[in-house]
């Protein structure tokens, strides 16, 4: 009688015992509802609150105006500066009150027409109109100083068309802002927000839970099962991943309905590449907590390598090319960076496929590392 | 009491400091983050991209064009020679500008009329958009203003005389570098005094320290000190780091500047003892640290104006501890600002970190019950 070959029951039972893990896994999220509160109300609150409280654009600018002898051509240029959205001028009297105004805050800058001002002008000498600066932060400084001089050139205009005269400037600059026409800039902060929060979120996510598994020996619960190692890994990625991409579609749907940022690329290559994303944060993670196996130290390092780096060095805020070489080569270690740069694209200039595949291949490599070093880590053995 | 609280303090520093895990923890970051961050933190271009596309033969574009060659801010990467190649250079982001001359160009300036230069900007991030065009801007009038000069254009009738106080040369470094002492002080506290009671809860420990002769406010006290201690080491390191290494001036009065910093770290040890006092496990009090943390980040002017945000938001940032002390790191640094110069921001601090401490007292208390 021939002896029939009995297939090999663990191999049989692989499937049912990752499904057993998944459901394991799926049990333990709906049970603690902490881990759905950071995939869904974390990032809800996160980007309403980096959203709004993260701009660059510097409205109602306080500026001090001193005219210290008032003349009709003197208020002509004082009235440039009331008329721009972006500059909310205060009149002071003397050039010492304003700059005592400046010492003390309240105002951001100084625009200073000496008593000789109308003379000059119409001597036809160059006048010279002081402008004084808080530059302590030199970025709203810069800002401040483009719109006194878009000011300045609106009144150059109107003062040649009062004369009779056409001014002629030789070179004329005619500006075309591609992608975002009137330079908002939450347009680029919220998907470069988004980056930012999916990668604390799938980090922190990860990195507790496992730990936590870890320190309450629930770990070596599950190693004594026949689950091998890699299916204890899959249970905990695929569950989590989906509450990811749970989390991601709603701050999709909040940049674009709540912050009014358009999206001109496809929706899907957007979720293709988010996953990719989400999957290498998730594996961070993962690699954290086997590495650390202690909830303490767990969290402190995710907080510690995950937030401050994606908020600094990803390129969501500060430009990555302004960046000293050094410097730029440790951004090439973050996920986040490739992100950052994919979805500013998808989000404000559609589908440039140069852009997506190369910073996707990228992301491709995170995931292979970190879930290789997980699988390295977690190994079916107590020591 | 003394002798108590001694005792109290030594076998905090010890439980922080003795682990080397830990240990790595609180020191090393700190300072790697203090030179990476103090590097990449900057809102300053300089080596911007840029293509031209010239469809003008004449001298006067090729001594425009010459202008932006010799800035330091502009490295032309690449020549073009057509309108549908603009496109790609900027969406594969290639180049951040393009500069595009029309074939008119110097037949206008030689009849005396205006001359446009198109500067097509890629707009993906709003900020460097907006500084690229001031930097063209300020190429295009020394041009116009030297060809006027040449050419008999007549002059304008006034002219801008721009001067920048406490940071002439507008380094936004300056302004983002004194930001990380309160950032990683805030950080190193938090992660310090967060968890300090929820590890002992867990461990067990805590319940021993409850039977021992020591007043609650001394287990206060023991557990705050620590944090101070170890805060004041951390921020001294770092601000030596700012001046010798980093060379941003530091003009104010040094007694401001650590009045400012023991407030400081009144109130936000302070609030990391809130958050351990009300904390059962070490995850939630870690979470508890982080959701304060973040917010506390962007709620403090650190890396954009508060100016800028919605009312409602700049109300919200007056409880935030980091707020006043990034006012006062910033003036003391590059304003030369004095003691008294910075009481409106002393006393808030001094407030929020008296109403937490006497909080977290109260919920120990409480928890002791």
């Amino acid at each position: 009688m021939p002896i029939l070959r009995k297939p090999d029951p663990a191999r049989r039972a692989a499937p049912m015992r990752l499904r057993g893990m998944l459901r394991k896994e799926a049990r333990q999220i709906i049970r603690d509802p902490s881990s759905i509160a950071i995939a869904f109300v974390l990032p809800v609150l996160l980007l309403l609150l980096f959203g709004y409280g993260i701009s660059l654009d510097a409205k109602h600018v306080p500026l001090g105006i001193v005219v210290e002898s008032p003349s009709p051509e003197a208020a002509a240029f004082a009235g440039a500066f009331e008329q721009s959205a972006y500059l909310s001028p205060q009149r002071f009297g003397t050039i010492q009150e304003a700059e005592l105004a400046l010492i003390t805050h309240r105002v951001d800058g100084i625009v200073w027409l000496r008593s000789d001002f109308e003379e000059k002008l119409l001597a036809g000498a160059e006048a010279p109109i002081g402008v004084i600066i808080n530059g302590v932060d030199a970025n709203t400084a810069h800002i401040i100083e483009g719109y006194v001089n878009g000011a300045w050139l609106s009144w150059l205009q109107h003062h040649a068309a009062a004369q009779g005269v056409e001014q002629t400037l030789p070179v004329q600059l005619q500006q075309r802002i591609w992608f975002n026409a009137e330079l908002r800039s939450q347009n680029f902060l919220v998907p470069g927000l988004i980056a930012v929060i999916m990668t604390l979120i799938g980090a922190l996510l990860t990195a507790m839970v496992v730990a936590r598994e870890w320190e309450r020996g629930t770990m070596e619960a599950l190693m004594v099962t026949p689950v091998t190692a890699k299916e204890i890994l899959l249970g905990k990625l695929l569950p989590y991943f989906m509450l990811g991409i749970g989390g991601l579609a709603l701050s999709v749907g909040m940049a674009v309905w709540q912050f009014n940022v358009p999206l001109k690329g496809s929706l899907p290559i957007l979720f293709i590449s988010s996953s990719l994303f989400l999957i290498a944060s998730l594996g961070m993670g993962l690699t954290i907590s086997t590495v650390a196996r202690n909830q303490f130290v767990a969290g402190q390092v995710a907080i510690i390598v995950t937030f401050l780096p994606a908020f600094m060095l990803s390129g969501f805020i500060f430009d990555i090319n302004s960046m000293p070489r050094a410097i730029q080569i440790v951004t090439y270690l973050l996920p986040a960076r490739y992100y950052v740069s994919i979805l500013q694209t998808i989000f404000l200039a559609g589908n440039v496929w140069k852009v997506i595949l190369l910073n996707s291949l990228a992301l491709i490599l995170f995931c292979a590392f970190f879930l290789g070093v997980a699988r390295k880590r977690t190994v079916k053995r107590l020591d | 009491m003394w002798t108590h609280l001694k005792a109290l303090i030594i076998k905090e520093l010890l439980a922080v400091l003795k682990d080397k895990k830990s240990r790595l923890v609180l020191i090393a970051p700190p300072l790697i983050q203090l030179i990476v961050f103090g590097y990449a933190a900057t809102y300053d271009l300089n080596h911007i991209r840029y293509a031209v596309l010239n469809e003008d033969r004449g001298a006067a574009s090729r001594e425009l064009l010459a202008r932006f060659e010799h800035s330091e801010t502009f490295d032309c990467i690449a020549q073009l020679d057509g309108d549908a190649q603009i496109a790609p250079e900027i969406d594969n982001k290639r180049v951040l500008l393009i500069l595009r001359i029309p074939s008119d160009f110097s037949r206008k300036l030689a009849l005396g009329q205006s001359a446009s230069l198109q500067a097509n900007v890629d707009g993906r991030n709003s900020n460097t958009a907006m500084l690229i065009l001031n930097d063209v801007q300020s190429v295009v009038s020394s041009f116009n203003t030297s060809w006027m000069n040449e050419h008999g254009g007549g002059t304008l009738p006034a002219r801008l005389a721009v001067r920048s106080w406490y940071n002439p040369n507008l380094v936004s470094r300056w302004f983002i570098v004194p930001g990380i002492v309160g950032l990683l002080t805030l950080l190193v506290t938090l992660l310090i005094t967060a968890l300090s009671v929820a590890r002992e809860r867990e461990a067990g420990t805590f319940d021993q320290l409850l039977v021992t002769p020591l007043h609650p406010s001394e287990i206060l006290l023991g557990k705050a000190l620590p944090a101070v201690i170890i805060g004041l080491m951390e921020a001294t390191v770092i601000i030596l780091i700012i001046v010798f290494w980093f060379k941003v001036p530091l003009l104010g009065s040094l007694l401001a500047l650590y009045i400012g910093l023991l407030l400081f770290l009144l109130s936000s040890i302070g609030v990391g003892l809130m958050i351990s006092s009300l904390a059962v496990t070490q995850q939630q009090g870690l979470l508890g640290a982080f959701l304060f943390f973040v917010p506390a980040i962007i709620l403090s002017g650190f890396s954009t104006p508060i100016a800028n945000m919605p009312a409602l938001l700049q109300k919200l940032t007056l409880i935030n501890p980091l707020r006043y002390f990034l006012v006062i790191l910033r003036g003391v640094f590059l304003e030369g600002a004095s003691v008294g110069l910075l009481w409106p921001q002393f006393w808030p601090m001094a407030l929020i970190g008296v109403i937490c401490m006497v909080m977290a007292g109260k919920l120990f208390r409480h928890r002791m019950a």
